[in-house]
């Protein structure tokens, strides 16, 4: 029997010849566990060795595989051929500048990541011989969904705020900035509130909520960016008074 | 171009729109209905809404505390969301869209609040 094909869509762009991204079709074989990762794979394999694209874990962890599948950021290692009647179209992520083909820059949203300085940043140093910095489960849970990002761009593509200034810090960040915040053991959420409250902050958004639902691990960024409004807010107003005492947590 | 690192001044027009988009959720709808159906379809008694009665209600401390509200926080409410849906649809109309539209809603602020202490006590 021969197995039936799909027409997969690939824009593609090869910056030393191509003045812009064009379409090329190509017939992909598949079955009901073929995903689009694997399409791919197939083309670079069998049908076109010029392709490029990222990927490296298969299992929805790495995070490289961001792409906009059926005009939708989606993981191309989580999303399957057997969902799309006819053509699948496969595009570089939105609002990140290709490379080549689907491979994206992603310099800025690295450096953005970087800003909200994603690290533990202790209330009270410690010694070695003080023994560990502790937390309880309860304390835990607080933060353990916005730990759950893997980075993979999926939300940057699917924020309409993000299109229109590429200057805004983005739910990715801001969502790492939160979970870091939120952090028993942390003391760099005054730090941290200068971004939130900047103008390249969380006023940005207007409550979209694109980017939670694009999310492939049911981390919630747009919670910690709403969050993060109050949390300025309260701070614009209240910045002149007293502070009060930094967040309970490990003794 | 604007220091993006700068604070933003955008909390004091985001509570006052948050503020606005809560009483407008809890109070709009019903709001409409006794203004535009409930009354002139006669559900409800005409006095209801008869002009001393609603004189008399914005004569009243609470009355034109409600008022107040009401008529002022709609307004921050409504024009920020205009502003922001403008930006959504591509227009980047900057600082001039921002002055004409929340000046339109300072003026209607402050003719809600000139009104209703004409009204008197
Ligand atoms: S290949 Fe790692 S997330 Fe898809």
């Amino acid at each position: 029997m021969k197995p039936q094909t799909k027409t997969v869509a690939v824009l593609r762009y090869r910056p030393e010849q191509d003045k812009e991204p064009f379409w090329q079709d190509y017939e992909v074989p598949f079955a009901e566990d073929t995903s689009v990762l694997a399409a791919l794979n197939y083309i670079k394999d069998e049908l076109d060795g010029t392709l490029s694209f990222r990927w490296s874990c298969r299992q929805a962890i790495c995070g490289s595989c961001g792409l906009m599948i059926g005009g939708k950021p989606r993981l191309a290692c989580k999303t399957f051929l057997r969902d799309f009647e006819g053509k699948v179209t496969v595009e570089a992520l939105a609002h990140f500048p290709i490379e080549r083909d689907l491979v994206v820059v992603m310099d800025d949203f690295i450096a953005k990541l970087e800003r909200v300085k994603p690290w533990l940043m202790p209330r009270e140093e410690r010694a070695p011989e003080d023994g560990e910095y502790r937390q309880t489960p309860q304390e835990m849970s607080l933060y353990e969904q916005f730990a759950g990002c893997i980075n993979c761009g999926l939300c940057y593509a699917a924020c309409p705020q993000v299109g229109l200034n590429p200057n805004f810090l983005g739910p990715g960040a801001i969502a790492l900035l939160h979970r870091y915040n939120l952090d028993s053991r942390d003391g760099g959420s005054e730090e941290r509130m200068k971004l939130i409250s900047a103008e390249l902050g969380v006023f940005n958004c207007t409550a979209v909520g694109y980017c939670s639902a694009v999310c492939p691990k049911i981390v919630d960024p747009a919670n910690a960016v709403n969050v993060n409004k109050m949390n300025s807010a309260r701070d614009y107003f209240f910045r002149f008074l007293p502070r009060p005492a930094p967040k309970g947590g490990c003794q | 171009m604007n220091d993006p690192l700068k604070r933003s001044h955008e909390p004091i027009f985001w509570l006052l729109f948050g503020a606005g988009g809560m009483l407008a959720a809890m109070l709009g709808a019903m709001l409409v209905f006794l203004l535009a159906f409930g009354v002139p379809s006669g559900l409800l008694p005409a006095e209801a809404l008869s002009y001393t009665t609603m004189r008399d209600f914005a004569g009243n401390v609470f009355g034109k505390g409600f008022l107040f509200a009401v008529v002022a926080l709609f307004f921050w409410h409504a024009v920020h969301r205009i502003f922001h849906s403008l930006h959504d649809i591509g227009i980047h109309a900057g600082l001039p869209a921002r002055v004409l539209v929340y000046g339109t809603a300072a003026i209607g602020t402050l003719i809600a609040a000139a009104a209703l202490l004409a009204i008197g006590f």
